[in-house]
């Protein structure tokens, strides 16, 4: 069989960012109609150590299996874990301190401020964590708190908060242009810091075999829309979190369909490894800030902590093909062609099927199968169901339909072949590709054989076209 | 539920049914479809 590209390093990352779930696209918009909802919200929110402890956020991470979340009694959020830990196998839990430091050393436009005191501790641990260096992080100018309110006062700027404290500011970046707003380009500049985040901590894992600058190509597959009034969501954010990242030798493109972009780009950086363009290419989605908070209004009424309180980062590194890593099976690929028609049979048809079809598989040949891995614990009480497992019901109906399993073996199949939910809502992470990064290492370990990744994307919200999306592959060992 | 002549407004779901089954289902029983939109909930 053909060599396809190989999958060498993952990186998952995750940011605390309760200061900025007031500005989740939900959240914003329910305050701009109602300020007195603001300390409901607030009372809401976790610690750093009640999201580090969080046992969704530990497997996000890469410090305990998802499938371990099965055995763990619910509410997850009263279920601690007793040895968590912010460092994790795949990546970092970053603090809110940290955040923003990272937000004030990716701000070429120098529109965003941050107080000294917040500065100096974020520095501090990001240096811990070997994610900074001391010297570009000197190079930062802190803000005095008469500078920061200032701009906030003139309407020019919006705050940053670290609980009650103001600590910095986001300056809009043109007078009359929606495209530069404080709110959009806090959003994009949080995209690019997490993202930034994810690369440099995918560098750490493969050196000292390789450097930055021996990385040539960077794929984004952010939610993001970077432009300006003249081309909103234009792009290139790939190219703004490579330079960040410090990969001096690459340059990059962002792929977009909804929450399919970032397994869109993974398939795109192996088709251009395989067609001899380039030997290594880096894939890369910082976190949505419109998604924080998405659910809170459940989460409040319930009484629970805001758990959309976390931005997610990932970071992926495809190389030519050697025969330690596992392979991007290039010849099963599944797509939701326009004709598909939009029904979830049709779906799955395409997505799962047609894959195992192009393999020669049957659905038990497949030991993993990953899809939108949203965290049940955040979706339910909002009613939004358990996503994951609505999956896995469809997958397994058509393959019982198909007559590859049995009625009565549907349950076992999802328990065998499926994953608990445990990634942040935000799509494009949550959607297959979060698990990469346990998939290596389980294959690595010799403990698995192939998994099937599958991403769909509500193309239809954008209303261009009433069709939804979706992009699939196997990865395998 | 007899709808023909009826005037419908269609909120499909995502992971459910989508607007455009729901829309050639109505319309196939005579209905008037005003408004069609499929949410997503994540």
């Amino acid at each position: 069989m053909t060599r396809y590209p190989v999958i060498t390093a993952v990186a998952n990352v995750l940011a605390h960012a309760p200061g900025l779930v007031r500005y989740g696209s939900k959240p914003l918009r329910d305050l701009a109609e109602d300020a007195a909802l603001l300390p409901r919200l607030t009372e809401r929110l976790r610690s750093y150590l009640d999201a580090v402890a969080y046992p969704p956020n530990q497997a996000y991470i890469g410090n305990r299996a998802p499938e371990t979340l099965r055995a763990l009694p619910r509410p997850w959020y009263q279920s601690a874990d007793p040895v968590a830990s912010p460092d994790g196998a795949l990546g970092d839990l970053i603090d809110e301190p940290e955040l923003y430091s990272l937000l004030k050393l990716s701000d070429r436009a120098r529109l965003m401020q941050v107080d000294e005191a917040l500065l100096a501790r974020g520095t501090e641990g990001l240096v811990r964590r070997s994610l900074v260096s001391a010297a570009e992080m000197d190079r930062l100018a802190p803000a005095t708190s008469e500078a920061i309110a200032r701009v906030i006062d003139t309407g020019e700027a919006i705050p940053l908060l670290a609980g009650d404290r103001v600590v910095g500011s986001m300056t809009r970046g043109h007078e009359h242009d929606e495209s530069l707003t404080a709110n959009v380009l806090l959003e994009n500049l949080v995209a690019k810091a997490t993202g930034v985040l994810a690369l440099r901590r995918l560098l750490r894992q493969v050196e000292p075999r390789l450097a930055a600058g021996e990385i040539e190509f960077v794929i984004a597959g952010s939610e993001e829309a970077v432009g300006d009034r003249y081309q909103r969501g234009g792009g290139n954010i790939a190219k703004a979190i490579a330079e960040g990242a410090g990969l001096e030798a690459a340059t990059g493109f962002d792929v977009k369909s909804f929450c399919a972009s970032t397994l869109y780009a993974l398939f795109n950086a192996a088709a251009l490894i395989h067609a001899g363009v380039f030997s290594r290419v880096a894939v890369v989605a910082g976190g949505s800030l419109a998604k924080l908070g998405m659910k809170y209004r459940a989460h409040v009424a319930r009484s629970m902590p805001i758990l959309e309180d976390v931005l997610a980062g990932i970071a992926i590194l495809v190389e030519r093909g050697t025969d330690a890593d596992p392979v991007i099976r290039l010849d099963t690929l599944g797509m939701h062609t326009v004709g598909a028609g939009s029904s979830q049979q049709a779906v799955v048809e395409a997505l799962v099927m047609a894959p195992l079809s192009k393999a020669r598989y049957r659905l038990d040949d497949v030991d993993r199968y990953a899809t939108e891995m949203h965290n049940p614990e955040i979706t339910e009480p909002a009613g939004s169901g358990d996503v994951p497992t609505g999956n896995y019901r469809l997958i397994a109906a058509l393959g019982a339909l198909r007559g590859e399993i049995a009625r009565d073996r549907i349950a076992d199949f999802i328990a065998a072949r499926g994953l608990p939910g445990y990634a942040p809502t935000q799509g494009h992470i949550a959607s297959a590709v979060c698990y990469l990064g346990h998939a290596l290492g389980a294959m690595r370990a010799g403990k698995m054989k192939r998994a099937l990744f599958m991403a769909k994307g509500s193309l239809f919200l954008g209303r261009m076209t009433e069709a939804a999306d979706g992009v699939s592959f196997i990865v395998e060992a | 539920m007899d709808l023909r002549g009826k005037r419908v407004l269609v909120i499909g779901e995502r992971d459910g049914v989508n607007a455009p089954a729901i829309e050639a289902c109505v319309r196939s029983a005579g209905a008037d479809v005003l408004y069609a939109e499929t949410l997503c909930f994540v």
